[in-house]
């Protein structure tokens, strides 16, 4: 169970309001603490001031390749912070961008890559593998 | 007149033959009323059919003049290679032993032509006349069927990408009102709601648009075309504007000529004049302007739409008229929008012979100039 007297912070950066709000809300419910950014210039300075317990990245926001910046960022802050990735790629290109051989693991900072498509719900089940209290 | 040129390679274990035929060639031009460029020769040289095979994928040869008869591995079998691989390289055969037998095996594994020897210089321009045309008509087809094909993949992958996302979104909401997520009453719902209707909004209206386009794109679209106002239709536009304008705190003013008409469809005209003005105010700044100024000049009508906006990079400025096109950035983000706007009035300008240009600073804001000629249909 979570400790209540510290809960667990969640990181959400994604520029669609309507996927922020609902992941947000989701979390919260379950009991997280959570902080939401729509692009990767705030969430950089977010990340530079704090560390979150968990980060969710969207891959394209303002740049294509936003969430790679921020994952790659977040994880020469914080080596040991988990990140989930969110991407449309593979749906949208056809190319799979799981970080599945050694090669790729060395530069895609990542955790966990998710596809865009999951409803919050099913994300929360991803996330409790990450923060386990 | 611009040149394209074609290299040719010259199969033969003859040196005479090779030089020749390089020297008939190199000198020869291939021009038609239907193709832009005229085509030349490049010529190159191989004395076996290993020495092509090399050459072949070092230089990359258009056509090859392939000699049957050869020292090693013969013209047959340079031409069968040449099919295993799956090289682009059109193939004339070239044999002093001009068999009937021979003539039929080679262009049944996909040689084009065949020329006995000996030849006069005339009896191989001829035959090289006819492939350059073949090659031609074949590349043009080619490109266009991969274009066309290409362009409309890519339509449908961003369309299906621009409805799915809002669609996700209510369909996300109406779960957490299904499982009762924030509450009991309908209150608790109320943001969900307006959220909901804001997306299914933008759904319509890329929707909209859609129509527009692909209206304009069939020529189904019926036209009428009567002497029209602009600006009059640009103050019809700016007043159904309003209510967003104020939202914003964004003042519209009209400035140049008080009346400019011109002989046009009213419907595209209000199309244009709708995409214009809605971007200078949805992507202006809170508190900015929107000036529309309206001039002639020779024999052309000028509508300028500029606001004190969020500006566009020069780099975006080359994407902007291409459809699904949305520039992204930390200030437009928050700001919804089809990406058809700017093609669609791009589209119709051109029924007009009309153009479109921008200028813009990023930070001070955008003008978007429009110039249509007076005396078009």
């Amino acid at each position: 169970m979570i400790n209540k007297d510290k809960k667990p912070r969640i990181l959400i950066a994604d520029d669609d309001p309507d996927f922020l709000f609902q992941l947000g809300f989701v979390l919260r419910k379950a009991g997280y603490e959570v902080d939401v950014f729509d692009n990767q210039v705030d969430t950089s300075k977010y990340l530079e001031a704090h560390r979150p317990d968990l980060a969710i990245f969207d891959l394209m926001m303002e740049r294509d390749d936003s969430g790679f910046v921020l994952a790659y960022h977040a994880k020469k802050l914080y080596p040991k912070l988990p990140v989930i990735l969110l991407t449309a790629v593979t749906a949208e290109t056809g190319r799979d961008f799981k970080p599945g051989n050694q090669e790729s693991k060395r530069w895609i900072k990542a955790d966990l890559y998710l596809e865009k498509g999951l409803h919050p719900d099913e994300i929360i089940a991803y996330v409790r593998q990450f923060i386990k209290s | 007149m611009i040149m394209e040129m074609l290299k040719v390679l010259v199969v033969d274990d003859e040196p005479g033959i090779r030089s020749g035929i390089s020297r008939i060639l190199s000198q020869f031009i291939v021009g038609y009323p239907f193709m832009d460029e005229d085509i030349g020769f490049e010529m190159m040289e191989a004395a076996t059919g290993e020495e092509a095979i090399e050459i072949f994928h070092v230089n990359k040869p258009d056509v090859v003049l392939l000699d049957n008869k050869l020292p090693g591995m013969d013209g047959i079998q340079v031409l069968e290679y040449i099919n295993q691989n799956a090289l682009e390289i059109e193939v004339m055969m070239i044999t002093s032993y001009a068999s009937l037998e021979l003539a039929v095996k080679a262009t049944n594994i996909g040689a084009y032509d065949f020329v006995p020897k000996p030849f006069t210089p005339q009896e191989l321009r001829a035959s090289m006349e006819n492939l350059t045309k073949h090659l031609f008509l074949k590349r043009i087809t080619q490109r266009m069927n991969k274009e066309g094909k290409q362009i409309r993949f890519q339509f449908l992958t961003v369309l299906s990408h621009e409805l799915k996302n809002p669609l996700s979104s209510v369909e996300g909401y109406l779960r957490m009102m299904q499982s009762r997520q924030a509450g009991d009453s309908l209150e608790d719902y109320d943001e969900m709601i307006t959220r909901s209707i804001k997306r299914i909004k933008g759904m319509r209206n890329l929707i909209m648009d859609l129509l527009d386009l692909t209206k304009i794109e069939s020529g189904k679209k019926p036209r009428e075309i009567k002497d029209t106002d602009l600006v009059k239709v640009a103050r019809l536009s700016a007043e159904a504007m309003g209510p967003m304008a104020i939202q914003m705190e964004v003042e519209v003013r009209f400035a140049g000529l008080e009346k400019l008409i011109l002989p046009a469809d009213p419907e595209e005209m209000e199309i244009i004049m709708n995409n214009l003005i809605s971007n200078a105010v949805k992507y202006n700044r809170r508190g900015g302007k929107v000036i529309i100024r309206f001039a002639r000049e020779d024999n052309k009508a000028i509508i300028e739409v500029k606001d004190t906006g969020i500006g566009i990079t020069q780099e975006d400025q080359s994407l902007l008229f291409r459809e699904f096109v949305r520039i992204k950035s930390r200030e437009t983000r928050n700001i919804s929008g089809s990406g058809l706007g700017l093609s669609i009035v791009k589209r119709l300008l051109d029924l007009y012979d009309g153009d479109i240009v921008v200028r813009s600073t990023p930070g001070e804001g955008s003008c978007f100039k429009i110039e249509l000629p007076v005396n078009t249909r």
